[in-house]
């Protein structure tokens, strides 16, 4: 008998990733999430601007894509109009902590019952590796070449601190990926996340602290150490709310 | 039957699989290339396999299926 095999909410198609790219595994921890709660043919998933765009080949449920850091726009719609259904959105550090970062404020403060699993990898991956909010203090990128210096480009945004501060966000944690433990931590947020929207509690984000090899210039396995050694005293993990 | 099986077509070589195998029975091989162009990642020791499926959860693309 099979014990670990691809989720059923993934359709069999290889992702287009790079190498080693955590967002492979971030989509099979969502898949898992939708498998064992058993809720991928009620499931709307909206996919971002970003690496992560073509989600919408990747999930076995009904996809949306939205425009630049609009998805929680977008899912705040399709969860008033079918709120039976089950709304995620999938979005990066660029997309929404930066262009999306009015969308997903004003979302978690309304209190809408959607889930955000957000993917922070502290770069801008599917452009060409620029500066993001999320970007660490030193860090260079093609657009702070001499590093990230606060003076100039100011200080890295704690996207899941901020959102939980607000009344209308019932369930927000940051969780990692860069090794197998951190990974099966990840999977439950992840459906933590999902079953908070199933309660009704409200706005659930799980932020999921991933790589980008090939932008950091970075091995796979170096990267994966970058952000054990580098990401996690910047952003620590754990639950920071839960209602 | 029990072990880990890669799927060499779609597997990119990255090597997560690799370091976090406990046992240290996954490694990359080089003497050979996939429709992708990468080295695909090979189980040396079948036998070896707990069926843990640290390799699984670590594989980005699917690629790992573990037995038990």
């Amino acid at each position: 008998m099979a014990k670990f095999e691809k989720p059923k909410a993934l359709l069999d198609v290889p992702l287009h990733y790079c190498p080693g790219c955590t967002h492979g595994i971030a989509h099979r921890l969502v898949a898992e999430a939708m498998d064992e709660l058993d809720i991928t043919g009620k499931t709307i998933g909206i996919a971002p601007v970003g690496c992560s765009v073509f989600a919408y080949n990747y999930f076995n449920c009904d996809m949306q894509q939205a425009s630049h850091g609009r998805a929680p726009a977008v899912a705040t719609g399709i969860k008033r109009a079918m709120p039976d259904n089950i709304v995620f959105s999938y979005q990066g550090d660029g997309d929404l902590a930066s262009i999306g970062a009015a969308e997903i404020v004003s979302a978690a403060a309304r209190g809408e019952k959607i889930t955000v699993i957000f993917i922070n990898n502290a770069i801008y991956g599917m452009t060409g590796g620029q500066m993001a909010p999320t970007t660490l203090l030193g860090q260079k990128t093609t657009t702070s070449p001499y590093g990230r210096d606060e003076n100039i480009q100011g200080y890295p945004i704690r996207m899941v601190e901020m959102l939980s501060q607000l009344d209308g966000c019932a369930y927000a944690e940051r969780v990692s990926m860069h090794n197998y433990p951190n990974v099966l931590k990840a999977k439950k947020a992840v459906k933590k996340a999902f079953e908070t929207q199933i309660a009704g509690k409200g706005f659930a984000i799980v932020e999921l602290l991933s790589t980008c090899p090939t932008n950091w210039g970075l091995s796979p396995v170096d990267a994966l150490k970058f952000v054990e050694e580098k990401m996690i005293p910047q952003y620590p993990l754990g639950v920071f709310k839960e209602v | 039957m029990r072990g880990a099986f890669i799927d060499a077509n779609i597997c990119k070589g990255c090597g997560l699989c690799v370091t976090a195998c406990p046992k240290k029975i996954i490694e990359i091989d080089t003497s050979t290339i996939n429709a992708k162009g990468y080295a695909p990642a090979h189980v040396v020791d079948q036998d070896g396999c707990i069926a843990c499926g640290a390799c699984y959860g670590m594989c980005p693309d699917c690629a790992i299926t573990v037995e038990r």
